[in-house]
């Protein structure tokens, strides 16, 4: 019974939602909105004949590779930054610039750097997602319990030990936040930079129905988009509870006391 | 910059006191030394040929460029244009999260019936509305605001979803045996506790908000600084280009900066801004 309710609480909004979307499409045809028959039907067709090898593969990939670079490049410089008193105060101004500035305005200046090609893809969410994993990192790595430090220094745990016993575990909160944050903005950079002088992947797809007035392709397309944005945070959710599991058993155990 | 780094689960922890805080070379020293080592790094590279200059120009022809750029009338009224999007956005976004916040947050009820929908609605990627947002409203402003309006809801109902579940229970329990009605409830005591998660909500609405701006001038060509550097890069104007570049990080910034003002003031009561250690 208990299971029951809570899968009611689930699905209940969601449907209700459909039926709306439903009824309100039943009457007069809108252009702009597709009835949810109209683009079920379409969906199929539009997505698994050749364009989910052609268009949404490729992005995907392009988008975790850039994620992938984005991350290990983040928390390595982010370390030797944030260990460094000096090289943070020294570095602290220019970062803050470029975390503040907005990373779709990187494709039009990377598109002159580096070209028209994949590879300008990429390097636009490397350089748009680093920032916060960048900044988290040197973030973490600061505000680490002095006790701590002090403790491994006295135990003689210093160089690599230090950092992968006593600084990235407990820097990795504050950077599993910071790589929470470069997620969704890899997926905007992933879109964008496919709308910008592109011929192939899902942004340029999406771009190319609308202009020819496809609808309920289009539609089918932000909803590729929208489960590609749900899956990334679905896998994220997990990967965090399994790295931080200490923490957020600690934080249970802290917040019962 | 600490108060940027978003803690995970809760939004406003109190911050400790930075341990360290005196240091050999002032701070300021240190991080002006690092701005003019960038610069001239930028300066040598295409000096040098690493990059050839009419890819990456020096970075005194930039800043000139930019100079020349701070007397235009034009300049100031495609800033004018961006910030007009940005703040209108940020308002009906934050307005329209806050009340729906308060509303789902204080019913366990609508809390557990939303819940889901919030959870798939919340990672679909704004962007993927630029199609429509051009089809319903083609060049103009609004396809800005649908964009910056969608990404940033999210952002801030999340931030007072956690802040109303924040409420203290006996402080709830006894406003109710001291008979407070539902509005002075909301009044004295939700609204007190939600505050610093609504401001984090708001601060990091306004720099997505300033990401989407932008990149909706930049895409869909709605008037703004967005769309002079997309005009700029196809019309050649290398050095005009980086400089507008240049101009939307100094807004960035300046967002930053204010925001973090705003909530200062706001929040000076507040445990995690009077900078005390709490524990």
């Amino acid at each position: 019974m208990r299971i029951l309710k809570s899968v009611a609480y689930v699905v209940a909004l969601p449907l209700l939602l459909v039926l709306l979307w439903w009824a309100s499409t039943r009457g007069e045809p809108n252009f702009f909105v597709p009835t949810p028959a109209a683009l079920v039907d379409v969906f199929g067709p539009t997505w698994f004949e050749g364009r989910i090898t052609g268009d949404v593969l490729p992005s995907v990939g392009r988008l975790l590779a850039g994620l992938a670079i984005a991350i290990i490049l983040g928390i390595v410089v982010g370390l030797l930054v944030g260990l460094n008193r000096t090289l943070r105060a020294l570095t602290e101004p220019v970062f803050e610039f470029f975390r503040a500035l907005p990373p779709p305005v990187l494709v039009p200046v990377l598109i002159l750097l580096v070209g028209l090609n994949d590879g300008m893809k990429v390097a636009v969410i490397v350089v748009g997602c680093i920032w916060p994993v960048l900044l988290n990192t040197i973030e973490g790595v600061r505000s680490i319990d002095p006790v701590q430090n002090e403790t491994t220094r006295s135990y003689g745990i210093s160089g690599l030990n230090r950092i992968r016993y006593q600084v990235l575990p407990s820097a990795a909160p504050t950077i599993m936040a910071g790589i929470r944050q470069s997620l969704s903005i890899g997926l905007i950079l992933m879109v964008i930079s496919e709308m910008f002088g592109s011929s192939s992947g899902l942004g340029f797809t999406i771009l190319q129905f609308q202009r020819s007035f496809a609808i309920p392709e289009m539609w089918s397309g932000i909803l590729v988009l929208g489960l590609i944005g749900l899956a990334l945070s679905l896998i994220f959710q997990w990967c965090e509870r399994r790295v931080l599991r200490w923490y957020h058993g600690l934080k249970e155990v802290e917040n019962a006391a | 910059m600490s108060t940027d780094v978003l803690k995970p689960g809760r939004a406003a922890q109190p911050r400790a006191a930075r341990p360290g805080a005196r240091r050999p070379l002032p701070k300021p020293v240190l991080g002006l030394a690092g701005v003019l080592g960038f610069l001239l790094i930028w300066e040598l590279v295409p000096r040098v040929g690493l990059v050839q200059p009419r890819f990456l120009p020096p970075a005194s022809e930039v800043i000139i460029a930019l100079a020349r750029d701070f007397g235009l009338t034009a300049f100031w009224v495609a800033v004018g244009h961006t910030l007009m999007a940005w703040a209108i956005g940020l308002a009906a976004a934050v307005v329209a999260a806050g009340l729906l916040g308060l509303v789902i947050g204080m019913s366990p009820f609508l809390r557990r019936f939303t819940n889901s929908t919030i959870e798939f609605l919340r990672p679909v990627p704004s962007v993927a509305l630029i199609p429509l947002a051009v089809l319903l409203f083609g060049v103009k402003i609004e396809s800005s605001l649908m964009l910056i309006i969608y990404a940033c809801f999210w952002q801030v109902l999340i931030q007072v979803l956690y802040g109303v579940a924040d409420v203290d229970n006996v402080a709830t329990q006894t406003a109710q045996s001291y008979g407070f009605s539902k509005l002075q409830r909301i009044r004295h005591v939700v609204f007190p506790t939600v505050l610093p998660y609504l401001m984090t909500g708001i601060r990091l609405a306004a720099s997505v908000a300033l990401i989407l701006a932008i990149t909706a001038e930049l895409i869909i060509g709605s008037p703004g600084l967005g769309r002079e550097i997309a005009d700029a890069q196809s019309g050649g104007a290398i050095s005009g280009m980086y400089a507008l570049v240049l101009a939307t990080g100094l807004l960035g910034v300046a967002i930053n900066v204010v925001m973090r003002q705003v909530e200062q003031r706001l929040l000076s009561w507040h445990p995690s801004v009077r900078g005390e250690v709490v524990l």
